[in-house]
Parts: structure tokens; sequence; C-alpha cells
């Protein structure tokens, strides 16, 4: 080496430096593993190392992961794909002929036989067709096209691609993303790292979280001011608040997108997940069309799906996939570009995609015990959103909304005024501060609802209504007691 | 199931293409991402999908000819059907010379044909449906193996999120394999993400968003080689960066030769401000293995020149040249000792989709981080954990890095079946020189890892005055023939950037020795009646 490279060496500071690195980067936050999940990893950590605790377990209710909390996987869909990453299991009679058929077409679609190979950028063929012909039943016969079906690595890998596509523009003409308050933390993330200018439209917590137009009017009205809002984020059924919209509730706010020109991103990940009497699930594009063409030749739109949530719950296989609808053809060879940059999305994951849009059917072996698995784990779904509802609306200081839908419930709750001044002193949001101590004094672990964002002066937290329906009684007894307690110590 | 154009979705379109109502929202996008070139591969991909849907069409004609006849000749016997069906399917009324398209235009083996290896698929059958263990179909080992696995699940279950980081029992088992492979060297597990693949941990969510500013200016430079797979190239110019291109020289085997590092960095003065230094070793599409000098000259001139150094690894174990090894840049930098050992900041990322294993399809690799600084690892931590990485290609990553040991019960068949893919590979490589550099109008470098032929063809000049006829670059020319007339699919040079006036091809050469004799065999015959045709 020579004496001046040694001379350049010796100064050498860092290239990446907090300073000059990508700005964008450092407003990324996700509460959903934020500061609190650090935590309780620690816990669990401590618990193993043999540290006393006044609990014997961690319980993570704050993410939606349905098998981590011991909901038993449905065994078809495990059938079809245990045949297609070892297919010397076909000449195996202990599996139902309808698995062996599935995965044999499944196979036939994958280069050179096997789910090792890389598939097309957008996804199977075969199977975009078959996500096709599911949302054509699904929407009482509004046709869909597969060359409009994009899948993809869960549906989050969706929701940042088409924000990538929609931010632009600066200064004033910087793209503006309408989402709702509160709202799933990937949205504020990817916003975030794309610089793009957030939207907040708040839902109204004293009407079951429902969503009204007035309400995103004067959001974009004010946000006119220092941005150009393209896109109205809607989650149908929310996370976190559990809310199911009406058709009407939908109808207005397709009316509302196409006023104002904006494109509608609808997640609709837990489409399946609708408990509440009197609730149904009614996707984006079937009431779009049944608008007429005025509307269904004109709102852009997507729509994602995912193999993570309702009856499903496997989140580890970052299945899923969207629907684009009347986009612009030179834009969908961005967006085709654009995804073959992660050149494939996994392909087990499409693979169970393909079962959960085309699910056993009567005549065939394996629809009973489908069937059944699927009922179940809806029902108790339901019967845990009943639970969770009314055991939380009896403790004072603790207010809930129906969970009409999705997994979650996101209860409000009242702080006495000195933990909030004690949470200020110590520099934490007060609702961080409560679910901490929750978390110290219970081993429950949850997400604040800051993490979500919330009404100034409200105060929440998200939990998943996932764990066993024994457990869950536990945990919102503990999480009771807790909240009594707090209330004393600070009252 | 297709849906013809009468259908009110398909007149909706018609109706407002034709009172040109625009659909705007998204006419303006990003302009980085227009700025992406449309990947010459496209073309030929759209139409290698076309041959297969006639070869198909070709297929299921015969076979309804075959059964009429069957019918007609009112043959009892189904022997007699299947009979029929083979003379139809051979027969030559077949308007292309071959049933099938080979394609290896990307390294990918399954497709190529070569067969997952068993012990992987095993332990992957064994997590997705755990029932299998109680049978005596598995080997012990593979059974240990699930159910150490299936305990780092959350849930117990394959069908959990995993940590963001990726699994820590699984993160470890790779540290340990970074320290074997480098005999020694200290591997922090903290300094490892998994992630849904090794381009993604490059460009999709994170390092080279890290480093690019997009809002900066100058913008933000990245050093690439040429060829450089073309992926990278378009995740750079979508994140809005400047790729500064350094050409290996093909006369030495491709060899990357520091002065052209120098070159590159002049080239970009007054266009872009490089931060970082891409380098892919062993190489993709060229096949070269860089020797331990060259890695210690490019270490030596990052930390003079203050480049962050990105090392794409993920054929380190796909290294076959005689004299060839494989040194990994972590352990070539800490070899060099302080002060760089401490300072040169460096990312290495590797995947299971590569090496012996080829499962591309479950999406699954890693980067190890090098010498950040504790603040930005900070916000890099912050950045994966929006991610979530599947988590049967992290099954496949910790067999990768932990395979069967001698005595294990699965031991014997996975040496077996690893020794037959090397073999395969040995055999194929010997091959492909052997034919290609038979053509005078052929020059292909000795091939010493990684999973690519990337042979120079020299085209004859009417070739390329018809290629421009047709509106496409001369080597997409080339390779649009052998897909039409061969049924082959490699994948043009232009795709890879290459010397101006050089035209290449480039294949995946990790297939069975039978599949590399017919692709062999079919370019052979094409190229003698190309070079013919355009004498």
């Amino acid at each position: 080496m020579s004496q001046q490279a040694v001379n350049g060496v010796s100064c050498r500071g860092k290239v990446l430096t907090v300073e000059n690195m990508n700005p964008n980067v450092k407003r990324v936050e996700y509460a959903v593993r934020g500061p609190i999940v650090q935590r309780a990893v620690q816990i669990e950590k401590e618990l193993r190392e043999g540290v006393k605790k006044p609990f014997t377990e961690v319980i993570k209710a704050n993410i939606g992961d349905a098998q981590a909390m011991g909901q038993r996987p449905i065994t078809f869909f495990r059938q079809v794909l245990v045949l297609c990453s070892y297919p010397e299991l076909l000449e195996d009679n202990k599996f139902p002929e309808d698995a062996k058929k599935r995965a044999r077409r499944i196979l036939d679609a994958c280069g050179g036989h096997s789910i090792g190979a890389y598939s097309a950028s957008q996804g199977i063929e075969c199977i975009r067709q078959d996500v096709a012909r599911y949302i054509e039943r699904r929407d009482g016969g509004i046709p869909s096209n597969p060359d409009n079906i994009y899948l993809s690595t869960g549906a989050s890998d969706a929701i940042v691609t088409i924000l990538k596509l929609l931010v632009c523009g600066e200064g004033r003409d910087r793209t503006g993303v309408m989402i709702s308050i509160p709202q799933y933390p990937l949205y504020s993330a990817a916003l975030a790292d794309l610089a793009a200018v957030q939207i907040n439209y708040y839902l109204d917590e004293d009407n079951c979280w429902s969503l009204n137009v007035a309400e995103l009017k004067r959001a974009l009205n004010e946000a006119k001011q220092h941005c150009k809002p393209r896109v109205l984020c809607i989650i149908n059924p929310g996370n976190p608040t559990g809310q199911v919209q009406s058709r009407q509730c939908i109808e207005d706010v397709i009316q509302f997108a196409k006023e104002e020109h904006l494109f509608l991103m609808a997640d609709e990940v837990y489409q399946d997940n609708v408990y509440a009497e009197g609730c149904k699930f009614h996707s984006f594009k079937k009431v779009l069309f049944e608008m007429g063409p005025e509307y269904s030749s004109t709102v852009e739109m997507a729509s994602f799906h995912s193999t993570s949530k309702c009856y499903m719950g496997e989140c580890g296989f970052r299945g899923g996939y969207m629907e684009v609808i009347n986009m612009d053809p030179e834009v969908k060879a961005q967006l085709t570009k654009l995804v073959s940059v992660r050149l494939c999305p996994p392909v087990p994951g499409q693979a169970l995609l393909d079962l959960v849009v085309n699910p056993p059917q009567p005549d065939e072996p394996s629809y009973t015990l489908f069937t059944k698995e699927r009922t179940a784990v809806l029902a108790t779904l339901a019967e845990k959103a009943r639970l969770t509802e009314e055991i939380f609306n009896e403790v004072p200081g603790i207010t809930c909304n129906p969970v009409q839908g999705a997994m979650y419930t996101f209860p409000r709750i009242t702080l006495p005024q000195k933990a909030i001044d004690k949470a200020k002193a110590e520099g934490k949001v007060p609702d961080m501060f409560y679910c901490m101590k929750l978390l110290e004094e219970e081993g429950i672990c949850l997400v604040p609802g800051s993490g979500f964002g919330q009404k100034d002066g409200t105060f929440h937290f998200r939990m998943t209504i996932l764990p066993p329906t024994e457990k869950l009684k536990v945990v919102l007894q503990k999480i009771r007691d807790f909240h009594l307690r707090f209330t004393n110590e600070f009252s | 199931h297709k849906k013809t154009e009468s259908t009110p979705f398909r007149i909706c379109q018609k109706l407002c293409k034709s009172s040109e109502i625009t659909l705007s929202t998204l006419s303006v996008y990003t302009c980085s991402l227009k700025n992406i070139k449309q990947m010459e591969y496209f073309v030929l991909f759209r139409r290698t999908n076309q041959i297969k849907e006639e070869l198909r069409q070709v297929k299921r004609r015969h076979y309804t000819i075959a059964i009429r006849e069957w019918k007609k000749k009112k043959f009892k016997n189904i022997h007699c059907l299947s009979v029929l069906i083979f003379l139809c399917l051979n027969s030559q009324g077949v308007r292309k010379s071959y049933r099938e398209v080979i394609d290896v235009s990307w390294g990918d083996p399954h497709r190529a044909g070569v067969k997952p290896l068993s012990f992987v698929r095993q332990v992957l059958a064994a997590c997705l449906y755990p029932q299998l263990m109680d049978g005596d179909k598995l080997m012990v080992d593979v059974k240990q193996r699930a159910q150490r696995l299936l305990k780092t699940c959350a849930g117990g279950s394959v069908g959990s999120y995993s940590d963001a980081a990726g699994i820590p029992q699984i993160i470890q088992s790779v540290s340990e394999y970074i320290l074997r492979r480098d005999g020694g060297i200290p591997c922090h597990p903290e300094n490892i993400y998994i992630t849904p693949g090794s381009q993604w941990a490059l460009t999709v969510t994170n390092i080279l968003k890290v480093l690019v500013n997009s809002e900066a200016s100058p913008r933000t430079g990245v050093l690439i080689p040429v060829p450089c797979h073309s992926t990278t190239i378009v995740s750079l110019t979508a994140l809005g960066a400047v790729a500064v291109p350094y050409y290996l020289s093909e006369e030495r085997g491709w060899a990357l030769e520091v002065e052209t590092l120098q070159q590159a960095l002049d080239s970009a003065k007054g266009v872009c401000n490089p931060v970082a230094l891409y380098i892919i070793n062993p190489g993709n599409p060229a096949g070269y293995v860089q020797s331990r000098k060259c890695i210690q000259e490019v270490i030596h001139f990052a930390a003079e020149k203050k480049l962050f150094l990105l090392a794409d690894e993920v054929y380190q174990d796909c290294v076959y040249g005689k004299e060839s090894e494989f040194v990994s840049y972590k352990r070539a930098l800490a070899e060099i000792g302080a002060p760089l050992s401490d300072t040169v900041e460096l990312a290495s990322f590797h995947t299971a989709s590569k090496g012996l294993m080829g499962e591309c399809g479950l999406r699954t690799g890693y980067v190890e981080l090098v010498n950040l600084d504790p603040a930005v690892m900070k916000y890099i931590n912050n950045l994966f954990s929006t991610n979530s990485c599947p988590v049967l290609g992290q099954v496949a990553l910790d067999v990768m890095v932990n395979p069967p040991q001698p005595g294990d019960p699965s031991y014997p068949l996975y040496l077996k079946e690893t020794q037959h893919i090397r073999a395969s590979l040995a055999e194929n490589v010997r091959r492909v020189e052997e034919v290609i550099n038979s053509f005078p109008s052929f020059s292909c470098q000795s091939l010493e890892g990684g999973a690519f032929a990337f042979p120079r063809v020299f085209l004859p000049p009417k070739a390329i005055e018809k290629a421009k006829e047709a509106g496409l670059q001369p080597d997409t020319f080339y390779c649009m023939r052998l897909l039409e007339e061969a049924g082959v699919l490699f994948s043009p040079g232009t795709e890879y950037g290459q010397m101006e006036g050089t035209y290449h091809i480039s294949f995946c050469i990790m297939t069975p020795t039978d599949t590399m004799e017919e692709i062999l065999k079919r370019l052979s015959t094409f190229h003698k009646q190309f070079m013919r045709e355009f004498a």
C-alpha cells in the first residue's frame, strides 16, 4: 500500500453517517415492533435466565399473529404445501386425492416442477387466474382480469409498491396520502420512507369508528394548502379499530375519490373477519362496479389481500395479492418493472394463496374437514370479539367499541392526570407509559394507541383478540385488575 | 379461462379510451421509475411464453387426433392409445423443430432441471406438516432438525411471523457458519439480517436505500461492474441513484483491475457523488473468481476513496476453477488488519437461492454488516423492522449453513446428491468451454465460478444491420432467433452491459448434463446456420 493511501486512511471517518444517510429512513418508525416489543423480548430472556417476575410468560397480544397464539393451520392447506415441497409424498396414500390434485397442478405451473424455482415477477399465471375467478365469485360475477392481479410478498409489499408508484413531486406538489387515524403503522412508515405527505383523517370513535365524508373533505382541504393529495387509503375491516364499513359508506368514499380525483387503496386483508350481527363485508370493487360505468371505468383503485389473516392466519408464508383497476396501461408497465426488482414473491406463499382462493369444493374429499376447521376458527374469533367488548366495557375507565371485524380491539382508556404528569416527567407518551407498566407488572404486551395515532388528549391501546378463549379471559382479567390498580395508584 | 373482448369491463375500458377520459391520477409517477429502461429480457420472455403456448396447443391437438384415431379404429386396448399419442407427438407436423423450450436465462437450477436436495425438502416437509414426524418415512436427523426449528417459531408453527431480523436461532447458525468459513474471524449475530432474498436486502428495503439520498445534489453514485446483472441497475435507478460503471477486463478472464475503478471515479466527476462500490464475486454473469490479492487491492482502494463496499457473494459455494478459491471480503478485510479492518464499511450478501441448494422460489437471503456506525445501525434496525421474511426460506437457510455431517443418517444421500450436482457442473463447464470455443465466432473465458457462461459472440455486420432494422440490439436479435429456431432461451449481453461494439450471450450452466448437451447441440446447429445466413 502506498504511503499516500495510508495517510488517506488514517483520517478516515465513516462513509455512512447519520448526517449523510438517506434522511427519510431516519423518520421510519414501526410501533407494532417498537420499544414495548423490544422490552417484551428482553423480559422473555430474563424469564429464561430465571429472573423472578410476577408472571411466568409474556403474552404477546401486540401483533395479529394467529398461529403464534396457538391457532392450528388448516389441514388441507398444509397437506397441499407439504406435497408441493416434497413431491415424493404424492405416492403416499395417506393424503387425500384432492390435495394431491391441487399439488400436481401447482407443481406443473412451477419452473422445473419445483417450488424452489423463481416464478414470473407478477406471480404464477395459473394462480393469478384462480385469484381472478375468486374475486369474480366474491363480487357476484363482476369480471376480474388476471392481468390486473399482482401476487406479492404479503400485502404490505404490494401496498408499499403502489405507494412508490404514486409518490412524486416537490414542495407543494409533493404527493399527499390520506390515511385514517388510528391507522396501521405500515402506512406511516412507508410514507416517511418515501417522503410523502401524510394526510390524517379521523375515524369517529363515538360512532363505532365509522368514516364520514365530511371529515375526509376537511382533511383534504386543509392538506391542499401544502401538498397535492393523490391517494386515499382505506382499511376495511379496520385495523386497529375493528369497524366494518357499510355499503353506503363505501359508496360515499368512492364518490369522494372520484370527485377529488384520488387513487383509492383498499386494504381488505380482513375480508373474512366480520363478526357483528348486521355487518357484512362489501368489497370496494363490487361497490365501484355497482355504481355504474361512470365510476367503474374511471376511479383508479388497488385492492389488497393476504394469506396472513382471516381464518388461515399463515403469516409466515408471506402470500398476498393486489388487484389494480383502471390503471393507465403505461403505468402498469412501470409497475411490472418495479415488481421485477424483487424477482418474485415466495413461491410457497403463492401456492398457499392459490388454495385460499380455490378451496375444497363440496364434491371433494377434503371439503368436510376444511369447512369444519374454517367455521370453527371464525366462530371462535366471533366469540372472542364479543367477549372482549363485554369485559372491557365493564371496567370503569375503559370504553370499547364493538369489534365488528378484523382481529383487534382498540379501547379507549382514561388516565388520571397524575399518571399523565408522571409519564411526561419520564419523557414518555402517557399510553406508552401505561403499556410499559402493564408489561412489567403483568407480562402482557400491547401496542400503545400513540403508535397508531389518536385524537389529542385521548389514549388507547391495541390488543389482538387472537389468544385462545381461556387465555384471553385471563388476559382481559389481568388488564382489568391492572387498570384498576393503575387508576388507584395515580389518583 | 380468458375473458373475451365483450365483457363489461373491457367495454368500459374501451368507452373510456374513446371518449378520451384520461386515467391520469397515476400518469405522473416518480421520475426515477421512468428512468428505468425497459429490459430487453421482457421481449424475449413474452415471446417465450407465446411459443410455449403454441407448443402446448400443438400437443393438445395431437392428443385429440390420437384419441380420435383410437376411437375410430375401435381399439379396445388402452396401450394402443398411448402408442398413438406417442406417435402423434413425435410426428413432424409441428412447425417448430423442438417440442420444448429450454429456459436457461435465469440463475435458476430447479427450472433448468436440477433436483432439490432431499434433506432440505424433507426438513421443509416435516416443518410444514409435523404429523409426518410420527411415521417412519423420515430419517431421525430430519425429524430432529425440524423439531429444533419448529421450537424456534412462535407457537411452534412456520405459519407465524418471525422476528424482523429473522429467527434468532437461525441468525446464530448463520453467524457460526460465517465464522467457520472465515477461519475464526468473529461474526456478530446482531450484524446479520435475514431478508426475503438477497436482492431485497440490497435494494428493495434496505442497504442501498440507506446509502442513497434521493434528494442529494449531486446525486448519489454507486460503482457497478460491467457486466452486472440487471436487477441491481434497475434498483439503483429506481432509488434515484446513478450507476457508475467500471469495466471488467474480458481478455484477462474478466479480472477486476483497480485502474478501472479509478477511471470510473474520474468519469463520475461532475455527475454524481460516488459513495459505494458494488462487487460481484464469484461473478454474475461473467464467471470469474477474484484472487485474495485482487480483493485486498479493492479494499485498499475503497478505504482510500471512502467508498462503502457492497459485496454480492451469493455464488460463494459455486467455485470450480482449478486455481480458484473463494475468499470473502470480510475475511480479506480482517486479514489486512487495523486500521482498515476496523473502519472499512462492508455489507456482504448471501442467499439460499444459489449454491447447490438453489431454492430461489423460497426467497431468503441475508446480509452481514461490518463496521457500520452504531448510530446508523439503529436506523437500519428500524427499517428492517417493517420487514417480515418467509419462514420456510429461513428453514432452508438453516440447512444451508448447517448441512448434514458425516455420521448423520442423512449424510450419505446428501453427499451423493451434492457430489452429483458438483460433478455435473464441472462436466458442463468443460463441455461449454470446449463446444463454444470450437467456433471461431465465439470466445468464452475460462469459467471459474458462479452459475453462468458469458461468451462473446462475434456477429457478422449483416446480422447487426438486420437487428437494427428489427429495432433490436444485435445480441437480443441473436437470442430471439435462437429462441425461435432452436427453442433455447438465453439472455443477451445488452442486459448486463458490455464494451461498446462487443456482443455477448449469457446462460445458466447449473443444469443436468444431458440438458446441457441438448442446449449445446441446439446452439451449435443454430449458430452454424445463423453465421451462414448472415455471412
